[in-house]
Order: C-alpha cells, then structure tokens, then sequence
C-alpha cells in the first residue's frame, strides 16, 4: 500500500475543506450517478470516476457526488442528476467521462446546464 | 458487462442492500487460469427457496420492476468461459457469492480495472458496510481493507475525492503486479 502517512497529509488537507462546507451550509450542489446494473453496464464507472476527478482538480468544497439505484429509464444511463440548491434538478442521459469536464465548469461552477447533454434535449432529439 | 471489475460493482450492491456490516471481496487466480471471485457479506442473508430461485432474471427484492439482471450476466459469463458461479446463503447469517472464471478461454472477459471498482464501491458506501480486498496469484498477494484507512481518516468521510482519488491509486499500483497478466 501507498503511505499511510500520505494519508494522514491528505486528511489535514481535507478537514480544513470540510470546514468551509460546513460554514456553507445548505449550499451543497450534489450530484448524484445512476449505478444499477443497466448504469454500470452502460459506463457509469468511469463517468463517477470523471466527476470526482474533476472536483478534486477545482478544489470544489461544496460538491458531493453519490450513486443512486435504476430509476427505470434504463436506455438512457449513464444517467447524472445535478442538484443545485434553489433550482430544478438537471437530468444529463448518454453522459460519457468527456463531458464531465463541461458539465462541471458550465453547469456546476457557472450555474448554466449544458442544455444539449440533457434529457429534454435527448427526448426531442 | 464488459470486465469482471464491473460484475464485482454490481453484485456488491447486492450486498450493501442486505445491511452487512463487513463485505469480504476475494480475487484469487491458480496456476492454471482459474480465476475465482467470491463476496463474502454478513448481511440479512436468503432463504434456501429464495437462493434456489434468485438466478432467475424474473426474481428481484426490488419493487419498481420484476426483473433483476445482476446475478443472471454473471453467471452468463463466468459460465460462457467455462467456469460457474455458487450462491451460499443463511438467513440472518450472511451470503457468499463464488464466481469462477476460465482465464484461459477466448470468451472470458478481461478483469479490467479493479481498483476503479473497489474505489467506486467506497465512494457509493463510505460509512458501511466495511469492504476488504484480497488478492493473490502465483506472483503473490495483497490484502486491503477500508478498516485501515478509516483508522487513519480520524472521522473524514472516505467519500472526498482526495481520498477515493489515494484508494484507487494505491490499489492500481498493489493489484497490477499480482493479477496485472490477466486485467485487459
């Protein structure tokens, strides 16, 4: 195993982040990733792995990223919900790893959804 | 599925819904090729009606829908490259899933990217159940457990980035001298 003393650094580094989350409160963007059997099978695996890279990269504080279970559109995972407080839940469907880096700086820094990655724009296409 | 890392990721959640408390993962490859995968859980555990009906795509716990699939792909691909899968389980005791694959078969799928799994996996459950990996093959063995990096996170969740990001690297670096001959 890798140092557990690189863990411990990464510890200190993290609880001061946690600190500014908790002064936030209530601020919390999440994002949430569809990981049943049909959201792994389509490529899920990679895309949460693209969302937790990313803000880890931006040093985003207030962003959680967690797994959600099949929600019966099935055709469409990878499925991603981004929740930001205050406004309506943004479906993104078909979302590949390339497109995290988009969704992350338009939608979650800036707060304007990538319009053509979502659901709406998929079911008109 | 396109790698048994991906079957691991689905059929742990299996795992996590039965309330375990400690989820023992095994990956062991013989000289021969056979490669073996178990998930140990001590979650609410089966019925023996319900283990003798589960490999069915039309049993699910879940209520949303009457199919579950998890279960029925692996077993369609441990049993395509040769090998089987076995469902031990006791109610209130536990479950024990055992996959075996034929690495040496054509149709046998790569392993893929284990530690990206594993990191998923404690990404997904980060508080409980505890997961511990073990792997081992003729070019040795690993052993790894969230048991440990809890101990050392003091508290912090193991589900920041910062440390899923240290998990899946540190395995990457474990896993590939061990079963690295048989990941893609």
């Amino acid at each position: 195993m890798k140092s557990l003393a690189e863990l411990e650094a990464i510890r200190k580094a993290t609880i001061s982040r946690i600190n500014v989350r908790t002064e936030e409160k209530g601020e919390t963007t999440r994002v949430v990733i569809g990981m049943a059997t049909c959201g792994i099978a389509a490529g899920a695996r990679p895309v949460m792995l693209a969302f937790m890279d990313e803000i880890q990269k931006r040093q985003l504080p207030h962003v959680t990223v967690s797994q959600t279970g099949c929600v019966g559109m099935c055709r469409l995972e990878p499925m991603v919900d981004v929740i930001v407080p205050g406004k309506e839940k943004v479906t993104y469907v078909h979302v590949k790893p390339e497109m995290v880096p988009r969704i992350v700086a338009e939608h979650i820094v800036n707060g304007r959804p990538v319009q053509e990655y979502t659901i709406g724009a998929a079911e008109n296409a | 599925m396109k790698e048994i890392a991906l079957h691991l990721l689905d059929i742990v959640q299996n795992s996590v819904k039965a309330g375990a408390s400690h989820v023992d993962i095994g990956f062991s490859l013989d000289g021969n090729g056979a490669l073996t995968m178990t998930v140990q859980d001590d979650g609410c555990g089966m019925s023996q009606e319900f283990v003798e009906r589960v490999r069915s795509p039309f049993v699910t716990t879940r209520t949303t829908r009457k199919v579950g699939l998890g279960i029925p792909l692996l077993m369609q691909n441990a049993m395509q490259s040769g090998g089987r899968v076995d469902i031990k389980s006791q109610e209130g005791v536990g479950t024990t899933i055992t996959a075996v694959f034929q690495t040496g078969s054509i149709d046998c799928l790569p392993l893929g990217d284990l530690a990206s799994t594993m990191a998923t996996i404690i990404m997904g459950s980060p508080d409980r159940p505890e997961f511990s990996l073990r792997c081992a093959s003729p070019s040795g063995e690993m052993d790894f457990s969230t048991e440990q990096i809890r101990a050392v996170m003091d508290g912090v969740s193991l589900a920041e980035p910062a440390v899923v990001q240290w998990i899946q690297e540190s395995l990457q670096e474990e896993i590939e001298p061990i079963l690295g001959g048989i990941m893609s």
